[in-house]
């Protein structure tokens, strides 16, 4: 199984055009087995661009199709609007990967979702996606990297720390159910708990790797969830040990203010939890593979 | 982008928020005509993004224009925590009655606005929050709905205010609220908040940190980003499109992907070196973007060696070498570079490297062993050049004793 999507999620890429990166993301998804059944463009509603039938809304690509997912990476002015336009459609599961939505859009956007439409989840902003692999990748990860069988479940806060855990477990053998990338922003749709939750009630999931970076405190509330929730093994790792305080490391959400959101912290509570915490991106895929194998 | 004091001051003017009549100095015969425009006494205030500006003698009071020749001249130049003062604010001084802290934040874990009101302003409200949490009154704010006056006149009450503070500091409130919302702050903090002897509520000081991100609908923060940083090399890198955080080592990082970056800097620590850089050169690695990066790593006079570490992932290895094999035809590097690519397309890639590969670029399968060489190259190249220097000297003295 799978956490969030599988072989039956069907998908609408909204924001496509013959030179979009919608259509590009889309279209590479598509070519890994993804169901891409429709993309949207208020201004080509009606063509047809790479087989995919084009719509003016979601909410006609929704009602022709019945696409239950939407992929989004337009521009930072207008994902807002794109992912409640989405939400409105009724689709239950929005990937954004758009970089760069201002914090306040996004803290308006989640509470609107919240409030206005409970049924729907949102991955992201500024995230690679979700692949399941050999099911479904929604997203910008590459499906190489990937290996499908399980029985890892990977969450991850940062894009290319969450290729390098998919590589260094693919490379020894080990496989993944699905790899969730929730995003390096203040206001992520979906968080480490969400995930967590997920992957435990997942029967085919057997073990948990989670990569966590500086700034906020979700890691630490993680921590919480795990000791109490989740029986299944959990590797831990987590970026920017070495950054210093009040200067954002490239991702929005990843600043150290004060004495809180420091790597230090964050390892501290996962070790307490009862995870294993790896010093690099190379030992946690090795703790990862002897904590497989011993499940055998 | 963290703003000066006088920046902030000037974006609370457009939101309404009342401050002290003042102006902006970068010497000291205008701290004195600054001084005479807003009126006796007057405080010169050392603008510097960094706390304790007070306890570091960056804040005077002056009465006549012969005190406030003596202050600025001492406050300009002035070293504050590693800052170095080129510019004033000088403004009319306020006969304080009371100090209190109001302040706008996302609180991340709620998902929704905070305001913090206190009426122990004038310190650290860390210090607060440690010693009398009791003093703040929190409201937690949903984004969707905003702040409304009836929230605000009912938080000032909660928090304790003087009667006669209450209904402009309410008023306050609601201007550094829009201040936050509309003007796209992650921060907008005003500590502290003044209630004058006469009755008056003004904000004397302003900390305000803007959302990078927002700046797409904010033509008028061009003037903030130009003072942003003093430190050349995030000058430079900032020029070329790159995200760059100068550090204090002399290995120099390159990787893709902000997690990566942070991660390479961490091995680098981790097996004894120290990096001069945080650089993300973002998803891909063409050789546009690559060759920006270098040239501003290889600007740095501390770095010793080069550490590129890039995780192929839908930009593939063998594009990404031959992104860097024309990028180091175009920039002469004056260190040794240590690569470490992986990813799809893995074995394309490190075969179109191969006959490139020398002494000066080297090649390593895992990101351990090549933080690990690249520390190594850098210690030995800190070596030979102190060496070198030493050599250099020794035979000018030789030639002179000839």
């Amino acid at each position: 199984m799978s956490i969030f999507v599988d072989e039956t999620t069907t998908v609408v890429v909204q924001g496509v055009s013959p030179t979009s990166q919608g259509l590009y993301h889309g279209l590479r998804n598509r070519a890994y087995g993804t169901r891409v059944v429709a993309g949207t463009n208020p201004r080509r509603g009606g063509e047809v661009i790479e087989g995919i039938p084009v719509f003016s809304t979601v909410a006609d690509a929704v009602e022709s199709t019945g696409a239950t997912a939407s992929f989004i990476s337009v521009p930072p002015p207008f994902a807002a609007a794109a992912i409640l336009e989405a939400a409105e459609a009724g689709i239950s599961f929005i990937v954004c990967i758009t970089e760069g939505i201002p914090a306040h859009d996004e803290a308006r956007t989640y509470n609107r979702l919240v409030q206005e439409h409970p049924g729907t989840r949102l991955l992201g902003p500024n995230c690679p996606g979700i692949i399941s692999p050999g099911k479904c990748n929604i997203g910008i990860t590459s499906g190489d990297i990937a290996l499908a069988g399980g029985p890892v479940g990977i969450v991850s806060r940062s894009g290319t720390l969450t290729y390098q855990a998919l590589h260094e477990l693919s490379q020894q053998g080990v496989g993944q159910t699905t790899c969730v990338g929730i995003g390096g922003d203040p206001v992520p749709g979906t968080n480490f708990i969400d995930c967590l939750a997920a992957f435990e009630d997942d029967p085919d999931t057997k073990a948990i790797m989670m990569i966590g970076e500086i700034g906020g405190s979700e890691e630490e509330r993680a921590a919480e969830f795990i000791a109490a929730n989740v029986t299944k093994p959990v590797v831990c790792y987590i970026a920017g040990v070495t950054a210093p305080p009040g200067r954002k490391m490239g991702h929005a959400g990843a600043i150290i203010s004060g004495s809180k959101g420091t790597a230090k912290a964050k390892m501290e509570a996962l070790s307490g939890a009862g995870a294993v915490v790896a010093e690099n991106p190379t030992e946690a895929g090795e703790r990862m593979v002897a904590i497989v194998k011993e499940l055998g | 982008m963290d703003l000066y004091e006088y920046q902030g001051k000037q974006y609370f003017a457009r939101y309404g928020i009342p401050t002290s009549p003042g102006g902006v100095a970068d010497t000291v015969d205008e701290a004195v005509t600054q001084a005479e425009a807003a009126g006796y006494p007057v405080v010169v205030k050392a603008q510097v993004k960094v706390g304790g500006r007070g306890k570091a003698g960056g804040i005077k009071l002056a009465n006549d224009a012969s005190e406030v020749r003596a202050h600025a001249g001492s406050i300009l130049g002035m070293d504050i925590k590693g800052h170095v003062v080129r510019r004033l604010w000088v403004e009319h001084a306020s006969d304080i009655a009371e100090e209190y802290y109001a302040s706008f934040t996302l609180d991340r874990p709620a998902k929704t606005h905070l305001g913090m009101l206190s009426r122990e302003g004038g310190v650290e409200i860390e210090e607060v929050a440690a010693t009398n949490p009791g003093a703040i009154a929190r409201v937690h704010i949903d984004p969707v709905r905003g702040l409304d006056l009836g929230t605000a006149r009912r938080w000032v009450d909660d928090a304790g205010l003087d009667e006669t503070a209450r209904a402009q500091a309410a008023d306050v409130l609601m201007a550094l609220y829009r201040c936050y919302d509309e003007g796209d702050c992650d921060l907008a903090e005003i500590n502290p908040l003044i209630l004058t002897v006469d009755g008056r509520v003004h904000a004397l000081d302003a900390k305000v940190t803007l959302d990078d991100n927002a700046r797409f609908r904010h033509p008028e923060w061009d003037e903030y980003a130009a003072t942003e940083t003093d430190d050349p090399r995030e000058k430079m890198a900032k020029e070329k499109g790159l995200n760059y955080i100068g550090l204090s080592g002399d290995v120099g990082i390159i990787a893709n992907g902000a997690g990566l970056a942070m991660s390479t800097c961490d091995v680098v620590n981790q097996v004894g070196g120290q990096p001069a850089n945080f650089l993300d050169i973002g998803g891909g690695a063409s050789a546009d973007v690559m060759s920006a990066a270098l040239e501003v790593i290889n600007a740095d006079p501390s770095v010793r060696a080069i550490f590129v570490n890039i995780f192929g992932g839908i930009t593939r290895v063998d594009e990404v070498a031959k992104g860097v094999i024309e990028a180091l035809g175009r920039v002469d590097l004056r260190s040794p570079i240590v690569l470490r690519l992986d990813g799809t397309n893995v074995e394309e890639g490190r075969a179109l490297l191969a006959p490139h590969l020398t002494d000066r670029l080297v090649a390593e399968p895992t990101m351990l062993e090549a933080a690990r060489r690249a520390v190594a190259m850098a210690a030995a190249a800190g070596v030979g050049r102190t060496a070198g220097r030493a050599t250099e000297r020794e035979s000018r003295e030789s030639e002179e004793r000839a």
